[in-house]
C-alpha cells in the first residue's frame, strides 16, 4: 500500500502548504515504510506536477488534467480520488478550505471515517487533532483499513523542494470516474495581494474591531511593508465590513502560526485564540490592560492604536 | 420546498472548557449547552427562505440525548415548523450522524438541506459534505450567500483566497458559514408556541442505522499553556526587545 497526498493549487502554483502535508505524510511513511506519491488534479496544470517532482521524500507524481477538475469541485474530486483510491492505505490533504471541502465526501464514499486537522502523527493508524477550538488536545484511534485526513499545514514543517530530486510524473486516465452533473462554477471573487500568504508568512499583523474602520487598516499596511508581514484580521473586524473574508484568522477561519504575530485592537476571544496561539512571539496592542489577549501575549503594550501604530511604523 | 436542517447541542462558545484529569475527555458535567452558532445560522437561513415564500416547511432534526430536545424547541422558537429528535446516548461519529440524516433525507425528501459547516466541539467539519455524498446531492459548504431560483441554488462561499459561487441542482446540501446572516432572538410568544410544535422522537435502530464507531479517542490532553509574557512601557521598548531579545525582527 501507498501513500497519497492531494496537492493544493490553483492550476498554475503549487501551494507551499502542500510541502507541509508532504512532511506529515513522511512521517506516516517512517513508520510504515510506504512510498508517497502526490496527485496533481487540475486542468491545464502540468506546470504544477513540475513543481510537486521537486519535493523530497515523494515517489512519483501523478497528474490528471481534464477540464472536469478545473475548479476542483468537491464531486468531481471526491469520484476521482475514490476511482484511485484502492493501492492507499493514507490519503492526506491540506486543511484548507479546498481539502475541507472534498475530503469528507471521499471518506463517506469509502465509508470510513474523516479524521480532520491532525496536528501529529503518533503511529501508522493514530493521531492528534485540536478539538474546542484548540482548548483540548484528543489522540484519535482510525480502526478504518484507510485513513482519510486533513492535515493542519502550521503543525508541520514543509519538506524541502530539491531541484536535483526529480521524480517521475505519470500522467492518469479517466474515463470511467463519474462525471459530476449537479453543480456548477460561476465565478471566483479572489482578493490578491503583493503579500506574502496569511497561513505561511513569517510575521502577521491583524486588526480588529478596535480599528473602527477598513481605511484604518492603511495604517498596519506601512508595518506590514517594512516586516514583510501578511495582514489578518479578527472576526469582528470582517463581520462589520473593515476588511475581506479570507483574511479572518481563528477557529473558524485561517489557523496561522509565524514566528512574530501582532495583535493590533482584538480582545483575545477564545475563537481567535485558536488560530494564532501557536505562534512562536505574540505582541498584544490594546488600550484595555484587562483584554484576554495578553495572557498569551509574550509582549504587550497598554496604548491607543492609533497612537501606536505611527510610532511602530517609524522606530522599524 | 421543503428544507431539513440539522442541528447540534453544544457547550456554549463563551465557555473555555476544561479537560478531565482522567484525560478521557473534557469536563460537560454542569456546563453551559446552547445550539451550535452555525447550525443557528442554517435554522436562520431556512426560515427567511420562508418568510420569502421560497420554503414551505422548515424540518429541525438533532442526533443527541434526550437534552437536545431543548436545541429543538430553540429552533422551533425560531419559526421552524417540526422537529425530530434521532434518540442516543452514544457519542455519534460525524459518518453515523451522516447515515442518520440521509435516512431523514429518505423519509422526508427535502429539496434544501442546510447545516453548520462545522459544530465548536469537535471542530470536525465533514457532516454536510458526507451526507452530500451519501445522498448523492451537490454541496456548496461555507456559503455566505445563498438564493434559490428557477429549481437551483446559487451560493457564494467563503473560500482561502476570497469567494467563490456556484450553481446547485436541487436537491442541494448547503453548509453555512458566519456571514450567512445574523440570527433573530426567539421571542417570548414564539418560545410558549414552539412548546406545541410537533417533535418526533426515533432510534437509530428504527432508521435502521448501526452506528459505528470509526474513530476512537483514546486520550484528550489540555493543550500547552504558553508562558505569560510581560507588559512593556513603550513602543520604543517593544522595538527594543522584539529585535534584541526576541530577535524576530531585524
Ligand atoms: C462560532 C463562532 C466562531 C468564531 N470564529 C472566530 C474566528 O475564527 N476568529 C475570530 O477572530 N473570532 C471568531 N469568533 C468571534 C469571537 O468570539 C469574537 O467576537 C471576536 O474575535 C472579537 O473580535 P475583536 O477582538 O476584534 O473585537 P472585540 O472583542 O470587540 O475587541 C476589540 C478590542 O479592541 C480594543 N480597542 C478598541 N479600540 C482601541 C484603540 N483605539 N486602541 C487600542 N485598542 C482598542 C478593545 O480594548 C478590545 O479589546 C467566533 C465566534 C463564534 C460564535
Amino acid at each position: 500500500m501507498t501513500i497519497l497526498v492531494i496537492a493544493e493549487h490553483d492550476n498554475v502554483e503549487l501551494k507551499p502548504v502542500t510541502l507541509n502535508v508532504i512532511q506529515a505524510a513522511t512521517e506516516v511513511a517512517k513508520v510504515t515504510g510506504k512510498e508517497i506519491e502526490v496527485l496533481v488534479a487540475g486542468f491545464d496544470c502540468r506546470a504544477v506536477a513540475d513543481q510537486a517532482v521537486k519535493a523530497n521524500g515523494i515517489g512519483k507524481v501523478l497528474l490528471v488534467d481534464d477540464e472536469a477538475y478545473s475548479s476542483q469541485l468537491a464531486e468531481s474530486m471526491s469520484s476521482l480520488i475514490i476511482k484511485i483510491a484502492a493501492k492507499y492505505s493514507h490519503i492526506l490533504a491540506p486543511a484548507s478550505t479546498s481539502g475541507k471541502n472534498f475530503m469528507p465526501r471521499v471518506a463517506a464514499l469509502l465509508d470510513v471515517a474523516q479524521i480532520s486537522e491532525i496536528i501529529s502523527v503518533e503511529s501508522e493508524n493514530t493521531f492528534k487533532r485540536p478539538i474546542y477550538a484548540g482548548n483540548a488536545i484528543a489522540t484519535v484511534q482510525s480502526g478504518d483499513t484507510k485513513k482519510v485526513m486533513t492535515v493542519r499545514g502550521t503543525a508541520f514543517n514543509p519538506v524541502d523542494s530539491n531541484e536535483h530530486s526529480i521524480v517521475e510524473i505519470v500522467g492518469v486516465e479517466t474515463p470511467d470516474v463519474e462525471k459530476n452533473t449537479g453543480s456548477r462554477h460561476v465565478a471566483d471573487e479572489l482578493v490578491s495581494t503583493d503579500r506574502p500568504e496569511l497561513t505561511s508568512a513569517r510575521v502577521v499583523i491583524s486588526g480588529g474591531r478596535g480599528m473602527a474602520n477598513g481605511d484604518n487598516f492603511k495604517l498596519l499596511d506601512g508595518i506590514a511593508d517594512k516586516l514583510g508581514a501578511a495582514v489578518g484580521a479578527s472576526r469582528a473586524a470582517v463581520d462589520a465590513g473593515f476588511v475581506s473574508n479570507d483574511m479572518q484568522v481563528g477557529q473558524t477561519g485561517k489557523i496561522v502560526a509565524p514566528e512574530l504575530y501582532i495583535a493590533v485592537g482584538i480582545s483575545g476571544a477564545i475563537q481567535h485564540l485558536a488560530g494564532m496561539k501557536d505562534s512562536k512571539v505574540i505582541v498584544a496592542i490594546n488600550k484595555d490592560e484587562d483584554a484576554p489577549i495578553f495572557s498569551v501575549a509574550d509582549y504587550g503594550v497598554v496604548i491607543d492604536l492609533f497612537e501606536a501604530l505611527p510610532l511602530f511604523e517609524q522606530e522599524l | 420546498m421543503k428544507i431539513l436542517v440539522a442541528v447540534k447541542r453544544v457547550i456554549d462558545y463563551n465557555v473555555k472548557v476544561r479537560v478531565k484529569a482522567d484525560l478521557t475527555d473534557v469536563e460537560l458535567a454542569n456546563t453551559k449547552m446552547g445550539l451550535n452558532p452555525f447550525c443557528e445560522i442554517a435554522v436562520e437561513e431556512a426560515i427567511r427562505l420562508k418568510e420569502k415564500g421560497v420554503a414551505t416547511e422548515v424540518v429541525v432534526v438533532s442526533i443527541g440525548n434526550k437534552a437536545s430536545q431543548e436545541q429543538l424547541r430553540t429552533a422551533l422558537a425560531l419559526g421552524a415548523d417540526r422537529g425530530i429528535l434521532i434518540e442516543t446516548e452514544q457519542v455519534v461519529d460525524s459518518l453515523s450522524v451522516a447515515k442518520l440524516l440521509q435516512a431523514v433525507v429518505l423519509e422526508e425528501k427535502p429539496e434544501l438541506v442546510i447545516l453548520g459547516k462545522q459544530s465548536i466541539d469537535s471542530d470536525n467539519g465533514q457532516t454536510g459534505q458526507m451526507l452530500a455524498a451519501l445522498a448523492g446531492m451537490p454541496q456548496a459548504t461555507f456559503a455566505s450567500e445563498l438564493t434559490i431560483a428557477d429549481g437551483q441554488a446559487i451560493v457564494v462561499r467563503e473560500v482561502d483566497g476570497g469567494l467563490q459561487t456556484l450553481e446547485l441542482n436541487l436537491p442541494a446540501v448547503v453548509t453555512t458559514d458566519l456571514r450567512l446572516n445574523e440570527p433573530r432572538y426567539a421571542s417570548l410568544p414564539n418560545i410558549m408556541k414552539a412548546k406545541r410544535k410537533p417533535l418526533d422522537v426515533k432510534t437509530p435502530e428504527a432508521l435502521g442505522v448501526d452506528l459505528k464507531c470509526y474513530l476512537k479517542v483514546i486520550k484528550v490532553e489540555p493543550p500547552t499553556e504558553r508562558q505569560s509574557g510581560i507588559v512593556v512601557e513603550s513602543i520604543g521598548e517593544l522595538v527594543t526587545k522584539l529585535k534584541n531579545e526576541a530577535k524576530v525582527i531585524g
